[in-house]
């Protein structure tokens, strides 16, 4: 069992400084920054890699930061075989939010991107089944960001009192 | 039958009125159109079982709209059922009738005011006869609101009011 500063050296080990930072968080779990380019090939590096696997990806979460304009995802990663728990976070621009899916690294990514993309508008490349998962197709608007304004109108009926 | 065991033969012919007849056949006969939204169904359920027994009011779920008298909206309708209970609603025969039940299709309940996804009531999108306070209402709440149906019924004429004769009648004479 490796706690996660450990993780994060040996991460950096792999991988090298470039696009990896470590944050320990003043409240809740410390967690792992990585650039959104680099999180399939650090996802899959932590699921395979004798003394990290990470079978379970047991969250997947999108964010909305008004301050800095900008969208993150949040991956809460777990070994069954090790007992080893590590969070890992992407944050992208908001004005192009695309994050590689991982969809294809576990499984349960699949309906949680869309959750993602359906509340915060993050745009998960190479997802096999990209669509919004709870609100209607032809819904406006993402309604998890901070300054989401509701249509007045679905389909003609009143969304109001 | 009980009563009237034995007390009629050869000829049973009973007299009353035939509004009043029709009247007391429909309200015996309320088959409902079972639509669990969300944690109301389950006090619905409750109703249905056998502890509350809607049966012994002639009280039957159907699972087609086109076999149904009225619509019990149990739950929180969302936009996105919306349009579906009208279509619903649009598919079942005439008389029909529409018993909201619980705070959140009344208006919205607990998702009255951030509730994005939320209808706020369900008589926006399909006229409500009786509408059921609770959260969930209990299944002795949604049998009061079946018998307030049953005199809303009892109340019905099919007889068109004399105004309406005359003034088709009117109407008549002019073409």
């Amino acid at each position: 069992m490796m706690q996660p500063e450990e993780i994060f050296e040996y991460v950096k080990e792999e991988f090298g400084e470039e696009g990896f930072s470590f944050s320990s968080g003043d409240i809740g779990d410390s967690w792992i920054q990585v650039e959104a380019g680099m999180i399939k090939t650090v996802s899959k590096f932590l699921r395979d890699d004798p003394k990290m696997r990470f079978n379970t990806l047991m969250c997947l979460s999108g964010v909305h930061y008004p301050k800095e304009e900008e969208l993150g995802v949040t991956y809460n990663l777990h070994s069954t075989e090790l007992k080893q728990t590590v969070a890992l976070k992407v944050r992208v621009p908001i004005e192009n939010p695309n994050v590689p899916s991982i969809e294809a690294i576990w499984k349960t990514a699949d309906w949680h991107e869309r959750e993602a993309y359906d509340m915060v508008g993050l745009i998960f490349e190479d997802h096999p089944n990209h669509k919004r998962i709870l609100l209607p197709d032809d819904w406006e608007g993402h309604p998890l960001r901070k300054d989401y304004v509701q249509q007045d109108f679905y389909r003609g009926i009143t969304t109001g009192a | 039958m009980g009563m009237l065991d034995k007390k009629y033969h050869d000829s049973n012919i009973i007299i009353v009125g035939l509004e009043s007849a029709l009247n007391w056949a429909r309200k015996n006969s309320l088959w409902y159109e079972q639509f669990g939204l969300a944690c109301c169904a389950i006090e619905m359920m409750a109703t249905a079982a056998s502890r509350y027994d809607f049966d012994r009011f002639g009280i039957i779920p159907r699972s087609s709209p086109r076999q149904a008298d009225v619509m019990i909206v149990a739950g929180t309708v969302t936009m996105k059922m919306a349009s579906r209970i009208l279509r619903l609603y649009e598919q079942m025969s005439e008389p029909r009738y529409v018993i909201s039940m619980g705070s959140c299709s009344n208006c919205g309940g607990p998702y009255w005011e951030h509730g994005y996804h939320v209808l706020k009531g369900v008589d926006k999108v399909v006229p409500v006869d009786v509408y059921v306070p609770g959260c969930p209402p209990r299944p002795e709440a949604l049998l009061e609101g079946f018998l307030k149906l049953q005199e809303k019924i009892t109340g019905e004429t099919i007889i068109e009011k004399s105004e309406n004769v005359s003034k088709k009648e009117q109407t008549n004479d002019a073409t």
